[in-house]
């Protein structure tokens, strides 16, 4: 956190002001990242300004990039009219200029090759980068057939891979999206309403009367939408309840906080609706017209009683049924929040079941101040031939397991990857395009076993992130200011779409991903499915198809729509059709039951840590997106390292001091490679620790954030898979801290 | 006029915008910053309280900071702003010390520098750079002599803090609490 002082001691209490973190007063880089050539401000009208949407993170935001006359970029400011932002970019989007400025940036593309035994990269021309790349594509098509060639994605670069995977016949594409992050809340809902959540997220924070928060810690997400509707329900004395083991800053915001057990959260809900049927104090017409299965749901939850919870969840049953009765109050202006990371503990659909089920018994889907409509622009697709049929892809692997799977399963395209599991169909290459898996994929294990068993990986990135270390050919995307992507149009209360335009010619020899994507189409011989130059041309007869235009776009950014799809929410005695199998909101799961999962969610108790083990629990900090932003010059000076946070009585008990570095090692015996500052606080249970996830970094050539900070993701290795969905459950690993340096330093 | 601020304390979740802003609209270098975040946390689990501010220069009525300069380099211009004339100022640093908000720091380039509340904004109508980005809207700005300024409504429906008021310097930020 940027602070103006030296760290302050805490007092013994650990309470106390304290200024967090250590400002960086490093001269490093400084020359090059500050425009020391005129010192003050440059104002607006001196500048051009050029529209974008953000990929500093999921929410993109729309804003304008400004350059100065020299061809700096100075600042990236928020669209006013783009409902994403409102305006206000986030922290990160306002840092989306370092993305652009970091000399760490990959550069040209590289090739590895092996001299006097010793492999490393050389640099290498474009042509013969994207010539070795479409070999490998054709050697597997025809060793192996083009469905042996997997895709790891995410964000823009990735919508581009995609259509040349499809073009080129192979639908084995997985990004973490699914299984390491949202995808049992869609499955949850999908299973109640008949509609996933889906992003942005359609909940009506600001006109919402309260605002219940499971562990999802709005403010330290900087999803900023839901950032900016949270402080306008603040403002406007909406009460907000929120559930964490953690005094997270979203908690800190509330009028109640339920500090609970961690891996509890489902008898809590429980004993929600239990309070909820028991008192009364339900939605009666909503559920009696909308609703099917509340008399099994009412038997269901008959002896779930606040004070069965509270042996369960350490919750004061009066508190437990105080806020269930503060929901009812608030009914139907309330929103039960599903939360966007949600794989904990492997009964996550569940868990999510039981959230909607919640909403479902206060009247909020569809109603305003709980969940509204979404609508979205649908763009016309550019004209192009039909993709071929591919013969088998990932799910074909899985012999009927987790079928409510949607999209890729990541893990299980690793498991394919490596011929010990046996898997029917197997995966012989890769192509990972925007998404740094050593990072984000738990069982680091388990994907350096498939990193090493492919034949084949190519990797597509902006900088030298920890995957790239794995690639036989790395190839440099210049960032989301040099370049066109496809339009945005994502679904919220107005329609709208936004135009990503470049700022400036691609810096050093990078390229746009769209580019990559059809030079290899076009050498594999899938010109028909790149039927144009530019992508300029694509995008102009989209645009001219919705009624607009490039040059309109680039003068406006953001372009909204009339909703076709009638109200944002229901009107008074509306009849409306769910899309479930019965129409109606399913508060007993027939899709669920027929597959021979439980109709309604049950609590399992989870594995507790053992006597000097902490579960360890991760999160968000707002001025960094996963692991991708930790070596943004900006952003590293906001935050340049997370710490761990340990409760004061556990920090007595180890003899360790607030800012003292400690190494982590997990259940499994897996310590850490780098040791992370302790950050005493009583903001922590003491049964648990705290991390940020996204640091840890172990490639040098990240210069500012190698080495500073603990990954999470490697010391999650007890993973709880989701048996509907294949969600990787993560909260199930406990840590221990090791006070001397136990290994030798690990080479990168 | 008499130029301040206001930060809902009940509202900033500290990431740290308002940060990033200042530093990309007034070019300061990385490493340095003219505006900072402080996070206080009172009490034991589970009663704990955590109060998140977004600092800056107070523009104070009483400002020591100008007061010991010994060129005039510091100086108070329209509205109360304390300014700093970079060409003047030869980087002694006496400004430095004599602040008790910490609010100023030595430029690599031999001057000290510090929040302007963006004059150079206020100038052409718009509100300063923290202010226009903030998220979660936190920041209200405007002149305390005029009644329906942001700031002025802000305050008056409020109860509020000033850091260090034993200092004697008269801030003009104003912490709502």
């Amino acid at each position: 956190m940027k602070t103006r002082r030296d760290f302050i001691k805490i007092s013994a209490a650990g309470a106390g002001a304290a200024t967090l973190g250590l400002s960086s007063l490093s001269w490093k880089g400084v020359s090059s990242l500050y425009a020391s050539n005129d010192r003050g401000p440059v104002s607006e009208e001196e500048m051009t300004a050029h529209s974008t949407y953000c990929e500093v993170c999921f929410w993109k935001c729309a804003g304008w990039t400004y350059v100065d006359k020299k061809g700096n970029i100075r600042k990236i400011i928020g669209n006013e009219n783009d409902p994403h932002c409102n305006g206000r970019l986030c922290p990160r989007g306002t840092g989306g200029v370092g993305m652009y400025n970091d000399e760490d940036r990959l550069k040209t593309p590289l090739i590895r090759e092996t001299v006097n035994g010793k492999q490393q990269f050389r640099k290498a021309s474009w042509d013969e980068a994207l010539d070795l790349v479409a070999s490998k594509m054709a050697e597997v098509k025809e060793r192996h057939g083009p469905e042996a060639f997997a895709l790891f994605n995410h964000g823009a670069p990735g919508s581009h891979f995609k259509h040349l995977f499809h073009a080129y016949g192979s639908g084995n594409e997985g990004e973490p999206a699914w299984a390491q992050c949202r995808g049992p809340r869609e499955v949850g809902f999908g299973a109640t309403f008949g509609s996933w959540v889906g992003s942005p997220e359609p909940t009506d924070i600001r006109d919402t009367r309260c605002l219940v928060l499971i562990g999802s810690h709005i403010g330290e997400n900087m999803h900023n939408g839901q950032v900016q509707e949270m402080s306008t329900a603040i403002d406007r004395g909406a009460t907000i309840i929120t559930v964490d083991p953690r005094l997270s800053t979203a908690a800190s915001k509330s009028n109640y906080w339920l500090p609970i057990k961690p891996s509890t959260d489902i008898a809590l809900l429980l004993s929600w609706i239990h309070v909820l049927i028991y008192e009364n104090l339900y939605d009666k017409e909503y559920i009696g017209k909308y609703a099917m299965g509340f008399e099994q749901l009412k038997e269901h939850v008959k002896d779930m009683t606040p004070e069965w919870a509270y042996g369960i969840t350490t919750l004061d049953p009066d508190l437990i049924r105080k806020t269930a009765r503060e929901m009812a109050a608030a009914s139907p202006s309330v929103i039960v929040h599903p939360g966007r990371h949600v794989v904990w503990y492997g009964d996550d659909s569940q868990r999510e079941r039981a959230i909607a089920i919640l909403n479902a018994l206060l009247g909020s889907w569809g109603r305003r101040g709980g969940f509204y409509f979404k609508e979205a622009v649908k763009v016309p697709k550019f004209p192009q031939p039909e993709y071929p049929h591919h013969k088998w892809d990932w799910k074909d692997n899985l012999d009927g397991k987790y079928p409510l799977s949607a999209m890729g399963i990541t893990t299980e395209l690793l498991k394919a990857s490596i011929p010990e599991f046996n898997y029917k169909h197997q995966i012989k290459s890769w192509i990972v395009a925007g998404t740094n898996l050593p990072l984000t994929i738990p069982d680091k294990e388990l994907f350096k076993m498939a990193a090493q068993s492919v034949d084949f990986i190519a990797v597509v990135d902006t900088m030298p992130m920890d995957i790239t270390a794995y690639a036989d050919v790395v190839l440099p995307e210049c960032t989301y200011l040099e370049r066109y992507d496809y339009i945005r149009s994502a679904p919220h209360r107005e329609p709208s779409i936004a135009l990503r335009a470049p700022a400036l010619k691609p810096k050093y020899e990078t390229k746009p991903a769209w580019w990559i994507a059809k030079q290899l189409g076009e050498r594999l011989g899938l010109g028909e499915y790149y039927n144009y130059d530019d992508i300029e041309e694509v995008l102009e007869w989209q645009l001219n198809k919705l009624g607009s235009s490039l040059e309109e776009m680039k003068k406006l950014g953001v372009k909204k729509f009339p909703r076709k799809s009638g109200g944002l929410y229901l009107q008074d005695g509306e009849d409306y059709e769910f899309n479930t199998s019965t129409g109606k909101i399913e508060l007993y799961s027939l899709e669920f039951e027929d597959l021979g999962f439980d109709p309604m969610p049950k609590f399992t108790r989870h594995p507790q840590p053992e006597e000097g083990f902490y579960r360890l629990i991760y999160g968000r900090a707002p001025m960094h997106t996963f692991s991708r932003t930790s070596n943004n010059p900006n952003l590293w000076d906001l935050m340049d390292s997370n710490s761990v946070w340990v409760n004061p009585k556990v920090a007595d008990l180890w003899d360790i001091r607030n800012g003292q570095k400690v190494w982590l090692q997990n259940q499994d015996g897996v310590v850490s490679t780098f040791p992370v500052k302790v950050r005493v606080t009583e903001r922590i249970r003491w049964d648990s620790v705290y991390m940020v996830h996204g640091f840890g970094h172990t490639n040098k050539k990240l210069t500012r954030t190698y080495g500073h900070g603990a990954s999470d993701s490697e010391l999650i290795t007890n993973v709880m898979i989701d048996p509907l969905m294949g969600g990787t459950g993560m909260r199930g690993n406990f840590v221990t801290f090791i006070k001397e340096k136990p290994i030798e330093e690990v080479e990168s | 006029m008499r130029y301040a601020m206001a930060i809902d304390t009940k509202k900033c979740v500290g990431c740290g915008d308002c940060v990033v802003a200042c530093q990309t609209e007034n070019n300061v270098p990385i490493g340095f910053c003219r505006d900072w975040i402080v996070e206080n946390v009172s009490g034991s689990y589970p009663n704990v309280e955590v109060e998140l501010r977004s600092e800056r220069c107070n523009h104070c009525d009483n400002s020591p900071c100008v007061r010991c300069c010994p060129t005039g380099a510091s100086h108070v211009i329209e509205g109360g702003i304390v300014k700093v004339t970079h060409d003047e100022c030869i980087g002694c640093g006496a400004c430095i010390q004599s602040c008790p908000y910490d609010a100023r720091y030595s430029h690599p380039d031999g001057y000290v520098d510090k929040c302007t509340f963006c004059d150079h904004r206020l100038a052409k109508g718009q509100t300063t750079a923290c202010v226009a980005v903030c998220p979660t809207n936190c920041l209200y700005f405007g002149d305390l002599e005029d009644p329906n300024s942001d700031v002025s409504k802000a305050l008056k429906n409020r109860s509020w803090k000033v850091l260090a008021p034993e200092a004697g310097t008269k801030p003009q930020l104003y912490f709502l609490t």
